[in-house]
């Protein structure tokens, strides 16, 4: 790399041009980008897939798919939209926010950074080749057990399971190299002053993310090799018969899993107090009080695991642990609520594009919430469990808490990272038929679950055809919805008027102290906070 | 007035078409059981706490979003933390009420709802055991009079109708009717063991409120007492291959008379079964019968030609299993012979010995060797799968 023998340090802008740029780069600000557009990318895979799911279900009988192909599109639309969707769209404006506001000239370990990168592309190829490989008739498609890869169907399934196993190891291994580069990163680079207790909220969102990360990655890894071994080398950890437990494997997962949840929400629960302090025009309300409910989320996160399977057997003192730890769980939540409608409260309220995602996530992300402290009820949760209502209580929470979450984080930042103003009359279409048609397509669901309708299943029963109907279509209107926002950040990164460094109004913090778009290396002077 | 009117008439108008949406369901089915009763008072009342502290917040912050903004030159004011006393009890207040509301208001029910739901044995009359396999299920009664009464359930929904892109009218009870109903008498408390031979699956019948998964190799358990008699339906909720969404569960309670009515009539019928199983059967009735058990069982997979679907599920028309050789030289199945695989199975192909009989095992392969496209020429009958399983 040309850094390595070039003497003048004062100008590092000479990086190769084309497709070396990006292969080859260190800088955060590529990385980040990179990290958005595979995201964005794979939102629209996924995003295909569920499609194709939403019109077999359109109405009773089987029209398009073979279930086989059904299951192999859940599973696979589950693992695209968590792991190639959410969690790179989160690292990615890690990649590039962090930096900018702590500070930092750089992400601390900038070769891992990139690293960790190129390795989504590929475990993104090993996870829907198999379907390719399909059409040439070897194999039998992709991974058809759902995302939740249970034995012993896992056991049984085909090289698709192995494909997943081997890019949900990839995308792990992606996961910890980038989370080592968060931490390293928030301890050693921010700027001198900068106590941890002055970090922006976005930084302790994803310090806790990271530890998370670090600390159930290498759980999962170990559950699917586990899996990997009984598969092909004659061990039983799973199957009863050489003295095993399929059981044993949900555990292993979901103490994974259930943090997996907190690690996609965090990021956001991080930047949302920015967006709202920003146009509310008034500092954030509760700052320690938010920090804290953070941490208290994050160790709560890994305790509460076996809320996932309550009807998979368990003791009684079992079940009434995981119920009121689960419950417990409310409580740091009640306070971010409050601080972020606190902080709202009595402000100068403006509703940009960024602020009208950043309401209505809080509404939808608390019926996601709400429904959550519902679900942990033991009793309650037999009907529930596996049923639409949790396919609807689980998009509340990661569609709406997740994805619209990274939305307005997008409008709230692209100003500062394209340098101009996107369309706020597109972004503000966007918002609405997002959110109206996000609640027609999930509103039926829970009651679909409520009436009996078991999740994963290709056909259904003629009572349950209307609310499907209205689901399908609304399905169908959120996704192409997205081609919006596509256009809309499309237009914006080639054009439009010119931002100014500070964009927003009420925006305070260091990224927005740079010129927008922020030179290819920032802050060669470290500024000092006071 | 007049306008009211109009208003009033039309909302009378819009509630009248909204009935006449039948099919439209709000809430759990009709609970048939304690424990569904149970479910649904505790669903009903976390959704009402649930509900109002979501209308609550949402109404704090639509007032804010409506009276404190910029366009309304509203003044924002600079608090960043509660200073005041006064200010800091409203901060607890939210905290407060969750406290209360998580281990108190919702808890304490929690705890008892939980404490039944798992209490399986007291004062059970009778168990029953049910086994789960790709894709039906399998029910014993365990004791009393009905001891020994053992089926197998399949989806009894016509093939055409579940098959891609059929046109025609749909049965009342598409996907949820089987051919053999399990049946249980009102009023008894029934402990059920639960078990499952391949994957995991997920007992479910939405109006009795229970539902455990069915874990291979282990005995899980829960109980059903019907209170009212009728006919109730539910399905598989655990994702278990590619006939999840084809494994319906379909149960009859009778009041006691009827149902010990069935136990005797059922028994008559196994008995029957059995008896057959002793007897020397000619090709023609083994054929009629194994087309019979292979449509029910096998064709899921292997296909009703017998074409399979490969690689997954192989063809049996021209297979060397199906055409190989059933016994060795000395009179014992071969290893993966085609009695074997069908006992036995191996992988993905499931174990059939504890769901079919010897008459159906010995249809079903004489069946499958000279039908199908195969023609082997000979015939399997019951009494050589009886001693075979010795």
């Amino acid at each position: 790399m040309s850094t390595t023998t070039v003497a003048h340090h004062e100008e590092h802008a000479d990086h190769p041009s084309g497709i070396m740029r990006w292969l080859t780069t260190t800088n955060h600000k590529d990385i980040g980008t990179m990290y958005l557009t595979f995201s964005l990318i794979m939102f629209f895979i996924g995003g295909s897939m569920i499609l194709a799911i939403r019109a077999e279900l359109f109405q009773p009988g089987l029209q398009l798919l073979n279930p086989e192909f059904f299951n192999q599109l859940i599973g696979v639309h589950a693992l695209i939209m968590i792991f190639a969707a959410l969690m790179p769209a989160a690292t990615g404006f890690a990649n590039w926010m962090i930096p900018l506001q702590i500070g930092a000239p750089d992400m601390a370990l900038p070769r891992l950074n990139n690293w960790g990168f190129w390795l989504l592309p590929p475990s993104a190829i090993l996870l829907t080749l198999p379907f390719t490989l399909a059409l040439f008739g070897i194999g039998d498609g992709a991974l058809a057990t759902g995302w939740t890869f249970y034995p012993p169907l896992s056991v049984q399934g085909g090289i698709g399971v192995d494909f997943a196993i081997f890019a949900v190891h990839l995308l792990g291994i992606s996961s910890v190299l980038g989370s080592i580069n968060i931490i390293v990163t928030l301890f050693n680079m921010r700027a001198p002053g900068m106590t941890l207790m002055k970090m922006p909220m976005f930084a302790w969102g994803w310090l806790i993310t990271a530890f998370l990360l670090v600390a159930t990655i290498p759980v999962l890894a170990g559950a699917v090799t586990m899996l990997l071994t009984d598969r092909h080398f004659g061990t039983h950890f799973f199957d009863a018969a050489g003295g095993g437990d399929p059981i044993m494997f949900q555990h292993l997962f979901w103490f994974f899993g259930h943090p997996e949840v907190y690690i996609l929400l965090l990021p956001v629960w991080g930047f949302i107090p920015q967006i709202l302090e920003t146009f509310s025009r008034k500092p954030m309300y509760g700052y320690k009080a938010q920090v804290y409910s953070l941490w208290a989320i994050g160790a709560l996160a890994v305790v509460v695991w076996a809320h996932h399977f309550f009807t998979a057997g368990m003791p009684v003192p079992a079940l009434l642990y995981f119920m009121y730890s689960t419950m417990a769980i409310s409580l740091p939540l009640a306070v971010l609520f409050f601080c972020w409608i606190k902080t709202m409260w009595k402000g100068s309220m403006s509703f940009e594009t960024p602020m009208l995602f950043a309401v209505g996530w809080i509404i939808l992300f608390g019926i996601g919430g709400l429904t959550g402290l519902v679900l942990a009820d033991v009793a309650a949760d037999a009907q529930y469990h596996n049923s639409y209502f949790v396919v609807a209580h689980f998009h509340y929470t990661l569609f709406a808490g997740g994805i619209m979450g990274i939305m307005a984080g997008t409008y709230y930042w692209l100003p500062k990272m394209t340098g101009h103003m996107y369309s706020e009359k597109l972004g503000k279409l966007h918002f609405w038929l997002t959110a109206i048609s996000f609640n027609l397509t999930f509103i039926p669901q829970f009651f679909l679950g409520l009436a009996g309708m078991p999740r994963r299943i290709p056909d259904y029963a003629l009572q349950f055809a209307e609310f499907n109907m209205i689901s399908s279509i609304a399905a169908f209107v959120l996704g192409f919805s997205q081609l919006l926002f596509v256009y809309n950040i499309v237009s914006c990164a080639r054009g439009g008027k010119k931002a100014t460094d500070q964009v927003w109004e009420g925006a305070k913090g260091l990224e927005w102290t740079l010129p927008s778009p922020p030179p290819y290396h920032s802050f060669t002077e470290q500024p000092i906070i006071k | 007035m007049q306008v009211l009117k109009k208003i009033g008439l039309g909302i009378a108008v819009m509630l009248a078409s909204f009935n006449a949406f039948a099919d439209y369901a709000w809430n759990f089915p009709t609970p048939a059981t304690p424990m569904a009763a149970d479910t649904l008072h505790v669903h009903n009342k976390f959704m009402t706490i649930t509900g109002i502290i979501f209308i609550v917040v949402l109404a704090i912050m639509i007032y804010a979003i409506f009276a404190h903004r910029k366009s309304k030159n509203f003044k924002p004011v600079t608090d960043k933390v509660p200073s005041t006393a006064v200010e800091i009890f409203w901060t607890l207040i939210p905290f407060a009420i969750l406290l209360l509301i998580d281990f108190v208001i919702m808890g304490i029910p929690a705890y008892h709802s939980v404490v039944m739901m798992e209490n399986t044995r007291d004062k059970a009359t009778m168990v029953i055991k049910i086994t789960g396999s790709q894709w039906r299920w399998q029910y014993e009664y365990m004791d009393g009079d009905a001891q020994g009464i053992k089926f197998v359930s399949n989806l009894s929904t016509p093939k055409e109708q579940t098959d891609k892109g059929f046109k025609g009218v749909k049965d009342e009870h598409y996907l949820l009717e089987v051919d053999n109903h399990l049946v249980l008498p009102v009023g008894e408390k029934v402990r059920v063991l639960m078990t499952a031979t391949d994957v995991l699956h997920n007992w479910w019948v939405p109006q009795f409120g229970s539902s455990r998964v069915a874990v291979p190799g282990f005995i899980r358990e829960t109980w059903v007492q019907v209170e009212v008699p009728g006919t109730y339906r539910g399905q598989c909720k655990e994702l278990c291959g590619k006939g999840h969404g084809y494994m319906p569960i379909v149960v009859d309670a009778l009041p006691m008379a009827e149902y010990k009515l069935w136990v005797a009539a059922k028994k008559e019928e196994l008995a029957k079964a059995a008896a057959g199983a002793d007897k020397v059967w000619t090709k023609e009735d083994l054929m009629a019968n194994g087309k019979t058990v292979y449509e029910k069982n096998c064709a899921v997979c292997h296909q009703v030609t017998g074409a399979g679907l490969p690689p997954a599920f192989p063809a049996l028309t021209g297979s060397k299993i199906a055409n190989g050789p059933i016994f060795g030289a000395d009179g014992k199945y071969l290893k993966d012979g085609h009695l074997d695989r069908v006992l036995n199975g191996v992988r993905v192909m499931p174990s059939w010995k504890a769901v079919l009989n010897d008459t159906e095992i010995a249809s079903v392969i004489t069946y499958e060797r000279n039908g199908l496209g195969n023609a082997v020429g000979d015939v399997l009958q019951p009494a050589q799968v009886k001693a075979a399983r010795q």
